[in-house]
């Protein structure tokens, strides 16, 4: 039955009136909330920095925000390969669409040339642009809003004594109702906390600073904290293993840190040199962090190393890698592994050009699916060719398909204890759609 | 064991004691085509580089047994009527070489680039021959090559 209907001649003029009230009072609520909503999410714009206005920094602070935003990796969703550095343009493929990472050089137009330190502190905190846009989450805010004025301020000032580089990015390819910004707000009212980290006095200045490094600025959670629907990290599942560009990024809590052999030496080895004696090489978009890490002090990522290492604090003992067994009715897969993988894996540990180790040492062999052993099969390890560290040749031309398929369960069969992977026909025809060989 | 390769347009029956063997072996010792080379052994150099159905592959890193019937094509299968190819002629015309231990990966690299995009610029050049070393420096004669056959 509708309103008007209540509201007829049979009700009487009282009754009708009633309802009029009624109606208006709730569009003055309905604007009520409407309005506070607008008030809660509206950002005001700060004003542009006046044209020509040279910020001015000391050089140890240009210096101390290079070494910053190198720990927040920075460069590498701002920076297209091969193109000028933090001039943006970068496509970041999300569940929800394309972001494109916008231009931080400090050209007026198309960078951050017009925003002062407090735009650019509120983008860095509230994930907010200097003309009060609603910025997407892809920009870890949600972690860099942990870090002090101080280093955000360093930050800023390295930005702005870099060359200005006119680059106009993509517009980001977001279907409805995605491509609304406003509904960042209520993603922030829902998942971003910015109560700031206070040191816990219990722990070492260590454990604290990589505790700061790892949590704020080097936003280790966002690939190793899995998602939610709203892609979100799930608060209750912290560093319970994540993904990244279809990698699968290992848990760093106790379900893989100690039991997978890792102390704060060997993690400290790994991620600034992108290898360790035990456990290999980074590979994915792992060795773009550990290129980051490469070139800031040790002592940071002797931090880092000590925070992470603790997560799994209490965790139970180490397992020992698993045994080669080698399997009696394999078939020709043992010729192809022979030929294709055994020179380099099955030669000694780390042995030759290639650091290549045995493959029982392999996170990726031993990991629940088979994404990252297909990937680093298929496109091999790229990363370091350049500064002569470990390198291994992409086979996804030098073998089919099904090759690949049965060479990954052999591999998982021979050189772990860990249940066959039922993914890897999938996986394979995944990665061969992303594509990545030179 | 016998297995059947089609090499250059040619199919050939070899015979391989070991399945595990790698392609370029049998290339070399068993069919005489000298063209690719073993350089590290070990997918890394691209001296030992030849085609797979078009496209360009380390084949020192190729077990034998897996190639199936899938097309190989080495420097040898780049000659017209007996004679050097164009991007082959091109290389001798700039003479582009040095040792040239790593031309004949070189030019196989080069070949499909040129296969799929005639007339690429100098940055699609660099970045497809990255994967190719050469110790002796020869680089910019190899570029002018591969642009002198992309030209002609």
């Amino acid at each position: 039955m509708s309103r008007n209907a209540i509201a007829g001649p049979a009700s009487g003029d009282g009754q009708a009136l009633m309802s009029v009230r009624n109606i208006a009072l709730g569009c003055v609520i309905a604007l009520l909330v409407l309005a506070a909503g607008l008030w809660w999410v509206w950002r005001p714009a700060i004003a542009a920095l006046p044209e020509h206005s040279a910020v001015l920094a000391d050089r140890k602070n240009i210096a101390h925000g290079a070494d910053l935003a190198t720990v927040g990796n920075c460069a590498d969703c701002h920076t297209v390969s091969g193109r000028p550095l933090f001039s943006g343009g970068r496509p970041l493929p999300t569940p929800f669409g394309t972001i494109y990472g916008s231009n931080l050089t400090p050209d007026r137009t198309t960078g951050i040339g017009a925003w002062s330190e407090e735009a650019f502190k509120r983008a860095m905190r509230e994930g907010v642009d200097r003309k009060g846009r609603q910025l997407y989450p892809a920009f870890p805010y949600d972690h860099f809003t942990f870090a002090t004025d101080d280093d955000i301020r360093s930050i800023y000032d390295f930005l702005m004594s870099r060359p200005a580089v006119e680059n106009q990015v993509p517009a980001n390819q977001l279907p409805f109702p995605f491509n609304i910004r406003l509904m960042v707000a209520g993603w922030k009212l829902l998942f971003l906390h910015q109560d700031p980290l206070h040191p816990e006095p219990t722990q070492s200045e260590e454990w604290n600073r990589g505790r700061y490094l790892v949590e704020g600025l080097g936003h280790c959670g966002s690939c190793h904290t899995p998602r939610n629907m709203l892609g979100a990290e799930k608060r209750g599942q912290r560093y319970a293993g994540g993904v990244a560009d279809n990698w699968r990024a290992p848990p760093l809590d106790a379900s893989l840190v100690k039991r997978h052999r890792w102390t704060v030496d060997h993690l400290t080895e790994y991620l600034s040199t992108g290898w360790d004696r035990d456990h290999g090489v980074a590979a994915g978009p792992m060795a773009d962090v550990v290129k980051n890490l490469g070139q800031v002090s040790q002592d940071e990522v002797h931090a880092i190393a000590t925070y992470v290492v603790s997560l799994s604090d209490g965790a139970e003992q180490p397992t020992l890698p698993s045994a080669d067994k080698p399997i009696a009715d394999a078939g020709s897969i043992v010729a192809v592994y022979d030929g294709a993988c055994a020179r380099c894996h099955n030669s000694g540990r780390g042995v030759g050009p290639s650091n290549a180790l045995s493959l029982t040492l392999s996170t990726a062999v031993q990991g629940p699916n088979s994404a990252n052993a297909v990937r680093a099969i298929m496109y091999g390890i790229q990363d370091y060719r350049t500064h002569g560290g470990p390198y291994m040749p992409a086979f996804d031309r030098i073998l089919t398909d099904e090759q690949i398929a049965a060479l990954t369960r052999y591999v998982r069969t021979r050189y772990s204890d860990q249940p066959e992977w039922t993914d890897v026909e999938a996986e394979v025809a995944k990665a061969r759609h992303e594509g990545s060989s030179p | 064991m016998k297995i059947a390769l089609n090499v250059n347009g040619r199919v050939q029956e070899v015979d391989v004691g070991d399945p595990s063997t790698p392609l370029l072996y049998v290339l070399r010792n068993e069919l005489g085509l000298h063209g690719p080379r073993f350089g590290c052994g070990l997918g890394q150099c691209g001296a030992c580089m030849v085609h797979i159905d078009g496209e360009p592959t380390f084949s020192c890193v190729l077990p034998v047994i897996a190639l199936g019937s899938r097309k190989v094509t080495t420097l040898e299968g780049l000659l017209v009527d007996g004679k050097p190819g164009k991007l082959q002629q091109a290389f001798i015309d700039e003479e582009a070489a040095q040792c040239g231990y790593c031309i004949s990966g070189m030019v196989m690299r080069a070949q499909s680039l040129l296969d799929a995009k005639p007339h690429p610029t100098d940055e699609e050049i660099r970045n497809h021959m990255a994967t190719n070393l050469c110790r002796c420096g020869t680089h910019i004669a190899i570029m002018r090559a591969i642009r002198r056959a992309a030209t002609a």
